[in-house]
């Protein structure tokens, strides 16, 4: 019998929302919340008898004693098999399926398999490190997640060979590995050239990595004249929120005018992000946007002024290209406004 | 949306609570941050010791724009 521990989150282990998100991790015989699933289709080979509970926040939070806690739970039960999420699209619980699953593979040397969205920030993070499923971005692929994942374990556990990412559904862990072709490179790569040319369908052979990096900008020489301008992704808005923001997958930005504004209070702004406790923002938004102490120190000269507008959107499972279209955007007005340099906060 | 704003030549600090994750995303100017909920803040303390840590982790950010660097930098606690 293979033995199976499965990590999952504070939600999917059925303890509560963003509200217990700091919950330190825990164990627990046996099967909780998507492991019944996983169990049946892991099949008679397999049993999942241990399921490890963390909050996500709580191991963003403390990466490496949640990490040091969880191997000592696992040790325990001396599994043959990890399996973590899936996390579909969820930033936090993603990071922390990649990061334990990488903790267990190094520490007890058996295969550990997770599932997330492409998009999932877990994904770069980890998928040189571990095997991950590429899912849906939400909990609706939970039925064509579980089967993959489960089928993916269990050659890894069976010390199976493992196929190309493409055959086996797992995202790609810039392996290379020999392989024999009928015909030679010469001519694979001419008729990939005559196809591209003809504007048809091909696939390369070895797609380049994506390395989008942008340099740094040099410093502020006098930050007591500069201009700057705060942005945020965690969802501060005018009390209300009169975009009607999204709480997750954002369509869109706000801007919102500060003029006269010193102090961000429960009266006037709140948060519109649906991915973390609100509670903290809501009594009080100058913990995400820092929009009291910059007025202060534009007082008393430490910088040269706040500008006049900031940006908010909802970091909650937005896709990465709304993301960027949203800044390219904004960008060129803070250019447009003299905008020197900017502060941007996220949860 | 870190990596827009650098792109036309605003520099930018990332102020975070998920230090890994911005350096995934690609952020080069990074202060991390107390906790997700409350980046810039904590609700177990007074209103005045809240606000004084507030402005530390802000005039970190200022000192993180006004540092020349080479690469992705963590400006740590």
């Amino acid at each position: 019998m293979i033995r199976v521990v499965h990590y999952i989150n504070q939600f999917y282990g059925g303890i509560g929302g963003e509200e217990k998100a700091d919950v330190k991790p825990e164990i627990r015989e046996g099967v909780v919340g998507p492991g019944m699933a996983l169990k049946a289709a892991l099949g008679n080979e397999a049993d999942i008898i241990a399921t490890v509970i963390c909050g996500d926040s709580y191991f963003n939070e403390n990466m490496e004693e949640a990490s040091a806690a969880i191997l000592e739970m696992v040790k325990k039960y001396n599994p043959d098999l990890f399996i973590a999420g899936p996390a579909f699209n969820a930033g936090r619980y993603g990071v922390a399926c990649g990061s334990i699953c990488k903790a267990v593979k190094e520490k007890f040397n058996i295969p550990v398999v997770t599932g997330m969205y492409i998009e999932n920030p877990g994904v770069d993070m980890f998928k040189k490190d571990v095997h991950i499923v590429e899912t849906a971005n939400a909990a609706t692929g939970m039925r064509q997640a579980i089967p993959a994942i489960a089928k993916l374990a269990m050659k890894l556990a069976k010390n199976e060979s493992i196929g190309a990412p493409q055959e086996e559904g797992y995202i790609p862990r810039g392996v290379r590995k020999n392989v024999f072709k009928s015909e030679r490179g010469s001519k694979r790569a001419v008729d990939m050239l005559v196809a591209k040319l003809k504007g048809e369908k091909f696939e390369t052979e070895y797609p380049m990595p994506d390395f989008d990096r942008v340099a740094p900008n040099p410093p502020i020489l006098d930050i007591k004249k500069a201009k700057i301008a705060l942005v945020t992704s965690g969802g501060i808005v005018p009390k209300g929120n009169p975009d009607r923001i999204e709480s997750s997958s954002a369509s869109k930005y706000g801007k919102y005018d500060l003029t006269g504004v010193n102090d961000l209070t429960a009266e006037t702004y709140e948060t519109a992000h649906g991915g973390y406790d609100p509670t903290y923002a809501n009594i009080d938004a100058d913990r995400v946007l820092p929009v009291d102490v910059l007025r202060d120190l534009e007082k008393e000269g430490v910088i040269g002024e706040l500008h006049r507008y900031y940006y908010a959107t909802v970091g909650n499972g937005t896709s990465v290209a709304n993301a960027k279209k949203f800044a390219a955007t904004f960008a060129q007005e803070l250019v447009k406004d003299g905008v020197q340099a900017v502060i941007l906060t996220s949860t | 949306m870190v990596k827009e704003i650098e792109r036309v030549g605003i520099p930018v600090v990332h102020i975070c609570t998920v230090v890994p994750i911005s350096l995934t995303v690609g952020a080069n100017r990074i202060v991390p941050a107390i906790a997700i909920p409350h980046p810039l803040g904590n609700p177990a303390m007074s209103k005045e010791d809240e606000k004084a840590l507030r402005r530390s982790i802000v005039l970190k950010a200022l000192k993180a724009l006004e540092t020349e660097i080479h690469g992705q930098t963590v400006f740590e606690k």
